[in-house]
């Protein structure tokens, strides 16, 4: 995993696109919640916020 | 020794190459092996099947390149998302969590999927990343017979890119100039597949072969929705598509436009108005193609073209560029679409990043195209056997004698010889042969064995001696890349009242010496053979001219319709019991359809979805 942070921030670096970061990373999160919410005791959380 | 292994996957046509030093040592496609068409998977049979060839382990391959760019396509998506948003949420919510989930991480992906080949291949630093023109680019350019070249990539899209200009001289190769998504050549084609009812990705070629059918009678309707500049640049107006965030490729505006709905076609016929919109769109991409291949040339005045990229493989398009001679040399990649990106993307690693020198073959690199599986006489004798056939062992020569008897017979005939093709033409490897000269050929063919639509044409593979006395061009198309006209002179012009009927009616009408491989506009989709491409192939178009006069035969794929080609011995004996088939000759052997057990037929019909 940090493997992967280090080439990723690599990546935005270089294609200087650091506006990207506060999108991806709320994305992260709600990529969590929703990978998360799969059959589990999240989803009715996930409803509430859609 | 230096070895690299090209894989293309997860988006359609997985595939996978070996190169060692720099040469081309074999390619296949996935499909071919897990028998689903266009299979994106992981190519582990590919992969596997690669390695064999070349007698490596993987943990002795120096270096895996993967053929695009996974985190310049994530930021290809957030972005379109954004500049598209609120619309597209329901896209959004399907598409993000699976690039986060895994796509995202393609590297571990792959590292995870190549140790399966081998556990000592334990350094993931060797999966190496192409961009998918950059792929493109190579695979058009470095097998090439040129020096210099300009190069031409053109497809649905890759990361950002979606047509690309590029110049090839000596070992390097620079892209010039981009056009991005969403304004892309590819998909507007694919848009239009999509409004006629065939399945995107794989119904294009359907499209380009209905397209004669028509008059481009909407050309005015699709500039409105493309703005195509003299230099041949374009841009797509997206009010009146879907693809950029949406599930479906056109729209409610783009149906108002011309007046239909899209065409179902479980339920609609093709009518005279799909025909009449394919010859639209078909005329719009070549006069793209055609500008965009003029404005190169005025601009770095290099006299040799390479093309490659999904829109490559519209070989009528890459007719009109030729027909125009705006270059000395055309040379089109033979697996043009997404498989063709293993290739390219490891011999942009092996000369670019590795400045290897190149070395042009001026027959070019490819092997014919002729990079796949092969099977000895042993090895098919077992698996006939197995399977319960009953066949014959001929000499070399009967072989070819009685397989042209057949053909001067008008039987259909399966040929299974040497090595598989590599990309979407079968060219003489795993091909079903028929007479061109029978006017009820290309319709028993279509409909018994094929299982296809009855509008859809064949292509001739013709001695390349004999080219120029029976069609209009004079120029090598190995790869049955480029179409050119019946000559004049073999032509049976159609009278007045023939003229005068529209459509799938023309079909019917003797339209030439060759009628099973003349397009209704008299067209053909023409594959040269040379002794030196494909021996037993020559040997036997010139057995069948010395025995009929014709150096031309019908070559079309050796599958049925939704079918990958058939990669070995089994899958050809299934096809040719489950079809029409008259004969199958496979290595030295000669099978007779009337010969075998009848219990051994099979419904093909359902075997396959339909594309």
């Amino acid at each position: 995993m940090l493997s992967f942070i280090k080439e990723f921030i690599e990546f935005l670096r270089y294609r200087k696109k650091y506006w990207l970061i506060p999108i991806f990373l709320i994305l992260a999160l709600f990529g969590i919640i929703i990978v998360l919410s799969q059959g589990s005791a999240v989803a009715p959380f996930i409803y509430t916020i859609f | 020794m230096t070895s690299i292994l090209g894989i293309s996957a997860f988006y359609h046509d997985s595939a996978a190459c070996i190169l060692i030093d720099g040469k081309i040592i074999a390619a296949a496609q996935e499909e071919r092996f897990t028998r689903k068409k266009h299979d994106p998977s992981y190519p582990y049979n590919a992969v596997e099947f690669v390695l064999k060839f070349a007698s490596l382990k993987l943990n002795q391959v120096d270096q895996v390149v993967f053929f695009e760019k996974p985190f310049l396509k994530f930021e290809r998506l957030i972005e379109t998302y954004m500049a598209f948003a609120p619309s597209g949420f329901k896209s959004f919510c399907m598409s993000v969590p699976l690039w986060l989930r895994e796509k995202l991480f393609q590297k571990k992906f792959l590292f995870d999927k190549l140790k399966k080949h081998d556990e000592n291949f334990i350094d993931i630093e060797r999966i190496k990343f192409s961009e998918h023109h950059y792929s493109h680019a190579a695979s058009a350019y470095f097998p090439s017979p040129f020096n210099e070249a300009i190069i031409l990539t053109a497809d649905g899209v890759g990361e950002w890119a979606t047509t690309t200009l590029a110049i090839g001289k000596n070992n390097n190769l620079e892209i010039k100039k981009e056009i991005h998504f969403p304004h892309s050549l590819g998909l507007l084609y694919s848009a239009f597949t999509y409004y006629i009812g065939f399945k995107v990705n794989s119904g294009e070629y359907k499209l380009m072969g209905l397209a004669p059918y028509g008059t481009p009678k909407y050309l005015d309707k699709v500039k409105q929705i493309i703005d195509i500049k003299d230099d041949g640049t374009f841009r797509l107006d997206q009010r009146y598509f879907n693809y950029a965030t949406g599930l479906t490729m056109t729209n409610n505006k783009f149906n108002d436009l011309f007046g239909q709905k899209p065409r179902n076609p479980q339920t609609d016929e093709i009518t005279q108005f799909h025909m009449d919109i394919a010859a639209s769109i078909q005329k719009v991409t070549e006069e793209i193609m055609i500008n965009l291949a003029k404005s190169a040339q005025r601009e770095y005045k290099i006299k040799n073209l390479c093309l490659a990229g999904g829109v490559a493989l519209n070989c009528v398009a890459n007719g009109k560029i030729h027909q125009e001679n705006i270059f000395d040399n055309i040379w089109v990649q033979p697996a043009a679409g997404d498989a063709g990106g293993s290739l390219g993307a490891a011999l942009a690693f092996w000369h670019i990043e590795k400045k290897n020198k190149r070395y042009v073959n001026p027959n070019d690199d490819m092997n014919g195209s002729y990079l796949g599986p092969e099977f000895s006489q042993v090895e098919i004798e077992k698996e006939l056997k197995s399977l319960g056939a009953n066949f014959e062992i001929l000499s070399y020569e009967d072989l070819i004698n009685e397989t042209s008897d057949f053909l001067s017979q008008q039987k259909a005939v399966g040929w299974f010889q040497g090595r598989m093709e590599f990309g979407p033409r079968a060219l003489g490897g795993r091909s079903i042969l028929g007479d061109p000269r029978s006017d009820k050929m290309q319709k028993n063919l279509n409909l018994k064995v094929k299982y296809r639509e009855s509008f859809r044409p064949f292509a001739p593979s013709v001695l390349r001696e004999d080219l120029s006395e029976w069609f209009d061009i004079d120029t090598d198309s190995p790869y049955m890349l480029l179409v050119a006209n019946v000559n004049s002179n073999k032509k049976i012009e159609m009278n007045e009242e023939q003229k005068k009927l529209f459509g799938i009616d023309k079909l019917n009408i003797k339209r030439s010496e060759i009628p099973a491989v003349t397009h209704v506009d008299y067209s053909s989709r023409i594959q040269t053979v040379t002794k030196q491409n494909n021996k037993p192939y020559h040997d036997l178009i010139s057995k069948f001219k010395e025995k009929t006069g014709c150096p031309v035969i019908i070559n079309t794929s050796f599958n049925v319709r939704g079918e990958p080609i058939v990669n070995s011995p089994t899958n050809a004996f299934n096809c040719f019991m489950g079809t029409d088939l008259d004969y199958l000759v496979i290595g030295n052997c000669i099978l007779d359809k009337s010969k075998q057990d009848p219990s051994l037929k099979k419904d093909y019909t359902k075997e396959f979805e339909l594309d």
